[in-house]
């Protein structure tokens, strides 16, 4: 088996699918003869030169041109170079790519996955280092996955294009290329909304995804002499996988609730109203959040401070103190 | 060193009927008297719908809608052009498109009178758009997406005057010219957004000449004369077929209603002007046509309209007949399976609901 990072486990997942299925088109700035400013889609042009297109750089236009795609019976693949720059494409995700199933009585749907690069610690430039997952997660009818990994990032891919309803797949750039894994060459996939136990264990659930997967399990290094940490990776967040996160909770009676997005109704605030409607009778403590702040993202000299990652042994203390 | 004009450009005006009946017979589209007759029974029956749909707003039997009362042509020019396989995205005010596409008028009644089950047919035209130019881009992506096919259709896109103003326009005039797609962008420019004018909208002379900026043609014709109208949209669906990429046709006319029914255009428009654009009433207009060439007597023209009266009384009672919608509705749709959380809601809806 072949060890591959995140950016060459989606190149293979997207060049797999195209080889295995003509309707899978990719759009985007960038994504054809450049192969994408991350190179995620390096040489798919060249091998599937009517199916990759370099767009006008116009985000949506490129969401809006892929709903019609796929109402067409397409399944566009469409690149947002960075997520903090999906607003213009907004309107057509929330007024549009949500809602055509409805509104269409389930004649048309809406097999759209959006791929956009997302999250902070890359030392980038303004608007580069966002997590917006709740703004999706938020809108009715829209699927939201994020991989932490090379194995997840082809099997969520995969499933995400051939899901009939519209994906949106964030992909952690701080570990694009950070992690290699082995990652097999036969296609395989992951079920959307299923979670990951990454690590098994007794005192406390954490619940992370993304970027901060790497360094939840990195904490857990430090401290597994100390506590029994069982670590859930959400891997999709809409919808999430509410039984894994009760039942481990159910266990574990204390939980701790990690992500880069802002607190303030990020994602770990419906899961703790999800764990108090579950699991309140298991909980040995309230359940708490370590988070990006309320605030905009800082540049380079100051990302650290947002990001949780520094905070989260502490947060582990205040639970386990409780 | 050169100064020297790079690039020309001009805008056509077509008008083949005039308001006062007189037929420029050069420019006058091949059409057989069944056509015509197609055309002007449709317009009449599109009339008659909407104005059933205004009464039974008023009544409370339907909700909020936005009447097409003096547009038919603009609509009905285009659709007489089109094949079964083209393909419509309508923005909200296409009842002309509507009826004569073959979409069952009933669905019109079911939907605003607040029943999404009215958005759905068979037919190939899209469910309506309310945010306004949204729907280019999906023009755009599904003619696209023909042309990846190969197969070869027409996709139509109706939407007005205040629509130009919209980014998503500019990227959908901008991908179909790149790409070189078969979108036929008809845009019904009837003179206001809601409240504001035309010259408000846009310091451009035409609407029609945005489509230079995007590389390909466009074309003002005079939408209150249906000959007019289709004989633009004809001339383009042959050359787009033939794979020539996008066109543009703006329609001259006036929305002889409220914006909708929630509006009332007598704050911003005068009497008097609306008093112009009566006498300039499509239907009017082809009324004298077919009169003075026999395609009907007047009295046959009279019968029409108390056929199409009663026709409207029928579709009404058979859209009202339909039963109540079922709350899983709200549910069922949104996605093709139906994830836990949607499961949970709706099974304390109907918890709520034998409470009560």
């Amino acid at each position: 088996m072949v060890k591959l990072n995140i950016v060459e486990s989606i190149n293979l997942a997207l060049n797999q699918e195209m080889a295995k299925d003509k309707d899978v088109v990719i759009l985007g700035e960038d994504v054809g003869v450049d192969g994408g400013v991350f190179r995620v889609t390096e040489g798919l042009f060249k091998k599937f030169p009517t199916r990759v297109f370099d767009t006008p750089l116009a985000e949506s236009g490129i969401i809006g041109a892929a709903i019609g795609m796929a109402v067409y019976g397409l399944k566009p693949v469409a690149e947002v170079q960075f997520s903090g720059f999906m607003y213009p494409g907004f309107d057509q995700l929330i007024s549009h790519a949500s809602r055509i199933r409805t509104r269409s009585r389930g004649r048309y749907s809406c097999p759209i996955v959006v791929r956009t690069p997302c999250g902070g610690g890359i030392r980038a430039l303004e608007h580069h280092s966002e997590s917006t997952e709740t703004i999706f997660i938020h809108t009715p009818g829209l699927k939201v996955v994020e991989p932490s990994n090379p194995y997840d990032a082809k099997g969520l891919l995969i499933s995400s294009i051939r899901d009939p309803d519209p994906v949106i797949f964030f992909e952690p750039m701080r570990v694009y290329r950070a992690i290699k894994q082995e990652v097999p060459e036969e296609e395989y996939n992951i079920e959307l909304g299923k979670a990951n136990i990454v690590k098994e264990g007794n005192d406390l659930t954490i619940i992370t995804w993304g970027a901060m997967v790497r360094d939840v399990l990195k904490i857990n290094e430090e401290i597994k002499n100390k506590y029994d940490l069982e670590i859930i990776d959400l891997r999709t967040l809409s919808p999430f996988d509410i039984d894994a996160i009760i039942n481990s909770v159910k266990k574990t009676g204390r939980a701790l609730v990690v992500h880069e997005a802002p607190k303030t109704l990020g994602l770990g605030a419906e899961l703790v109203a999800q764990i108090n409607e579950k699991a309140l009778l298991s909980l040995e403590a309230p359940v708490f959040r370590v988070t990006g702040f309320d605030t905009v993202f800082p540049l380079a000299k100051l990302e650290n401070y947002y990001l949780p990652t520094n905070r989260i042994k502490k947060d582990i203390e205040k639970v386990m103190n409780f | 060193m050169v100064k020297e004009t790079v690039a020309k450009f001009s805008v056509d005006y077509l008008q083949v009927l005039n308001e006062k009946g007189t037929l420029d017979k050069k420019l006058m589209p091949n059409l057989t008297k069944s056509q015509v007759l197609w055309m002007y029974e449709n317009m009449v029956f599109t009339r008659a719908v909407d104005e059933k749909m205004l009464s039974m707003q008023r009544q409370g039997r339907l909700g909020t809608f936005a009447p097409v009362k003096g547009q038919e042509a603009c609509q009905i020019g285009i659709v007489a052009a089109l094949d079964k396989n083209d393909v419509i995205f309508p923005a909200f005010r296409e009842t002309a498109a509507h009826v004569s596409f073959g979409v069952p008028p009933e669905n019109l009644f079911i939907y605003y009178a607040g029943d999404e089950r009215g958005s759905k047919t068979d037919k190939n035209f899209f469910p309506t758009s309310i945010p306004v130019a949204t729907q280019t881009l999906h023009a755009v992506g599904y003619a696209w997406a023909a042309k990846i096919k190969k197969d070869n259709i027409v996709v139509v896109v109706f939407f007005g005057d205040g629509a130009t103003s919209e980014g998503d326009f500019h990227e959908a005039m901008n991908f179909a010219g790149v790409f070189k797609l078969p979108v036929l962008f008809v845009c019904q420019n009837n003179q206001y957004a809601i409240s504001v004018p035309r010259k408000l909208q846009s310091a451009s002379e035409t609407l029609a000449q945005k489509a230079i900026a995007y590389g390909f043609e466009g074309i003002q014709v005079d939408g209150n004369d249906v000959f007019s109208v289709y004989k633009a949209a004809k001339d383009a669906i042959l050359e787009m077929k033939k794979g020539k990429g996008p066109y543009f046709i703006e329609c001259i006319t006036y929305r002889l209603g409220d914006h909708t029914t929630a509006d009332d255009a007598s704050k911003y428009r005068s009497q008097k002007e609306l008093q112009e654009w009566m006498k300039k009433d499509p239907i009017l207009r082809l009324k004298d046509y077919i009169i003075k060439n026999k395609y009907l007597s007047r009295l046959d023209e009279e019968k029409l309209h108390d056929k199409v009266k009663l026709k409207v009384e029928d579709i009404v009672k058979k859209a009202e007949s339909i039963e109540a919608p079922n709350v899983e509705d709200i549910f069922k749709y949104t996605f093709n399976e139906m994830p836990w959380n949607l499961k949970e809601e709706l099974d304390d809806l109907k918890d709520s609901m034998k409470d009560g």
